[in-house]
């Protein structure tokens, strides 16, 4: 993808790139983020006006603890859409991380303790040998992630066709343990997880060479290569950024569901895929913030809220109502950006 | 003299799909001594090859309409929706009456409420790309979400089976000896491939996706014809939910066209096209379905069992992957050719 990027000024911006009601200028190229801040807000204050006790800190603190493992995912999806790739195969090492794990704890009684590091160093080998493949000869991100899409789900089903529960105590104590904020609320270990995984994300974005590289490339490959970057290395290191971050992902989710099943995941791809366009990230690259993922999956998270709040529909008008939440989510960000310059 | 034909053989685009399809009915034909065997039974011409034809219409018709909207750089995940939609329309119109003769709707009227449904749904997502401005992939996704639910509603949550027999001639019938679906794919891709190359419109669409401002600069209406692209993707997967309800002749709001975007990007891609858009190859697209569904129909014939059947396909996708890619066999052909010979320069 050679498009040049027209970045935003960084300088103070033009008149015409400011919100027009508030006194102080904004720098325009947040205006995405802004703009998906924003809109999550009027969805959360129009679920606190509709429905009682929505206006509470566990509604809120759920969000983050039944979607811990999503933003994991979208974490690592992050990077290597804002280098410009794809990756499909997301939801297929989940599900194949959790029937690992549950396959050494529960039938070959493995201690947690060395098989979670070795499930993480598996997802990030998966990854690392696709974005090899992709570097190295060329190939489209979009099908060599699609065929590690169907190996990590057909070795699944290697392992086994059926689901593996994980009884051990030690294991479901783990799963069990809650972070107490305050009298009622709490968090769970997935979503601490998922916020020190966001931060350190946060930071390797914009404070690391890593993270400046991963930009550069998005925004043009060739450019980055001859300005002297390591794009091989780049490229290389956030598809295995996405695979481990996958394997964690599915850690996590193994504490969420306590059992390894090939079918767990479907189509969670597309979800991070949505969480990381909706937090304001260009599919085509170099352009974007990690910390819009995070409420591209509380967008989608206070959506599925929402509709269990209304408890009154059935399962065909909950996608209904997701697509046109999301029809309208999407809708009133291009409306709200479309003045700021984007790579045609 | 005749290595040089080879090479420049070899770089024909559409080399590498039609040595992979090729190799792939040898490997059919290797564990499957009858594979290549056509014999006239009950009226009809009867055998693999006639199966495999059949069986990937529906995917070939999808893939034909893929390449359109990829060429004009964008991309249409919601195929599998509409398809469930378009079969869902069909079933509703026609109705679920045992006894097989009747229909709440005439067949004609039927077909074409469920083909201009999915054409809207094409629309939909053409004017949410050209117009809006949202990118092709979260465009799609809104109705690829959205789509199963409103099929779904059409069918009250319940697979509406049909028992209406004419309807079966649609997916099932044989006409001349050949399948029925066989003569829809062969007419929407004449009629496509004419389309393209004896008007101006296959350049037209190029130019959008090699270049959208230039095109636009240069007077090519590109709202238009991104619009009327996602419309023909849209009424393509309309035609293949007829074809793949009236098949199981049942209309299945869940389950009807799963994972059927997945299949016919790759077929677009293993045919050549590349998915930043521009030059696109029709027939290669069609290779592409091909190769899918004979590689799914030697995985089923040689009794692999059903879980190795996603590890195959991986393993052949990675390699036609592989061999398309330039890079890969300089690199093979560095390690099995001679070096040239030292001291020849000067």
């Amino acid at each position: 993808m050679s498009t040049t990027l027209t970045q935003a000024p960084s300088t103070p911006p033009t008149a015409a790139s400011a919100p027009k009601a508030a006194g102080f200028k904004m720098n325009a190229k947040y205006l995405p983020l802004a703009a998906t801040i924003s809109l999550f807000l009027a969805m959360a204050t129009m679920g606190s006006v509709l429905y009682t006790g929505f206006f509470s800190a566990q509604v809120f603190l759920n969000l983050l603890i039944d979607n811990a493992f999503l933003i994991i995912v979208a974490v690592g999806m992050t990077f290597v859409i804002l280098s410009g790739g794809i990756d499909l195969s997301v939801g297929s090492v989940v599900a194949l991380t959790t029937m690992v794990l549950a396959e050494l704890v529960e039938n070959r009684g493995w201690s947690p303790v060395v098989v979670i590091p070795l499930v993480l160093l598996m997802g990030s080998a998966f990854g690392g040998f696709m974005g090899f493949l992709i570097e190295r000869y060329r190939l489209q991100p979009f099908i060599v992630t699609l065929a590690g899409m169907f190996l990590a789900r057909g070795l699944c089903y290697l392992i086994s066709v059926d689901s593996i529960s994980i009884t051990s105590e030690s294991y479901g104590n783990l799963a069990q343990w809650r972070l107490p904020l305050g009298e009622d609320a709490s968090l769970s270990v997935g979503a601490v997880i998922a916020l020190v995984v966001l931060l350190l994300a946060v930071f390797v974005a914009h404070n690391t060479p890593f993270g400046r590289a991963v930009y550069a490339v998005g925004g043009n490959e060739h450019s980055a290569v001859l300005m002297g970057l390591p794009v091989r290395r780049t490229v290389i290191g956030v598809y295995t950024v996405s695979g481990f971050c996958s394997a964690l992902a599915g850690v996590v989710f193994t504490f969420y569901m306590l059992s390894g099943y090939g079918l767990h995941a479907m189509g969670m791809e597309l979800d991070a895929i949505a969480a990381v366009v909706i937090g304001g990230t260009l599919l085509t690259g170099g352009v974007g913030y990690v910390a819009g993922t995070l409420f591209g999956v509380l967008m989608l998270g206070i959506i599925q809220t929402l509709i269990a709040f209304d408890g009154t529909l059935s399962s065909w008008w909950t996608r209904i109502v997701v697509g046109v939440l999301l029809f309208a989510f999407c809708l009133l960000q291009r409306l709200l950006t479309h003045r700021v310059p984007r790579p045609s | 003299m005749t290595s040089s034909v080879w090479t420049s053989a070899l770089r024909h685009r559409l080399a590498w799909p039609l040595i992979t399809l090729a190799l792939l009915l040898i490997v059919n034909m290797a564990f499957n001594s009858s594979f290549l065997h056509i014999e006239w039974r009950d009226g009809h011409f009867y055998g693999s090859l006639i199966d495999i034809l059949n069986r990937a219409a529906p995917l070939v018709l999808v893939s034909l309409g893929m390449t359109m909207v990829i060429a004009t750089r964008g991309i249409d995940i919601s195929v599998g929706a509409v398809v469930a939609i378009a079969a869902a329309v069909a079933a509703w119109m026609i109705g679920g009456s045992i006894a097989g003769t009747e229909t709440r709707f005439p067949l004609p009227l039927a077909i074409l409420g469920a083909v201009g449904v999915a054409g809207l749904c094409g629309l939909w997502n053409g004017t949410l790309v050209a117009r809006v401005g949202m990118q092709p992939i979260i465009a799609t996704l809104i109705l690829m979400v959205a789509g199963r639910g409103i099929a779904q509603l059409i069918t009250d949550g319940q697979i509406i089976t049909i028992y209406y027999k004419p309807y079966f001639f649609l997916g099932g019938g044989y006409l001349l000896g050949l399948p029925f679906s066989l003569f829809i794919v062969s007419a929407v891709f004449i009629g496509l491939y004419l389309a393209v190359t004896r008007t101006a419109l296959g350049l037209f669409v190029q130019a959008v996706g090699i270049n959208p401002t230039a095109a636009r600069v240069a007077g090519v209406q590109s709202r238009r014809l991104v619009m009327a692209a996602y419309t023909f993707c849209g009424v393509c997967a309309g035609i293949a939910g007829l074809l793949i309800s009236s098949n199981v002749k049942s209309a299945d709001g869940n389950n009807a066209g799963q994972l059927l975007e997945l299949d016919a990007i790759l077929a677009v891609t293993l045919g050549g096209t590349a998915l930043t858009g521009g030059r696109f190859s029709l027939v290669g697209s069609v290779i592409g379905a091909l190769i899918i569904q004979t590689l799914t129909y030697a995985i089923y014939s040689l009794g692999v069992p059903p879980e190795i059947n996603l590890v195959v396909k991986a393993a052949v996708v990675f390699a036609v992957m592989l061999l398309q890619s330039p890079e890969f066999r300089t690199e093979m052909g560095a390690l099995v050719r001679r070096p040239p010979a030292q001291g020849a320069r000067p």
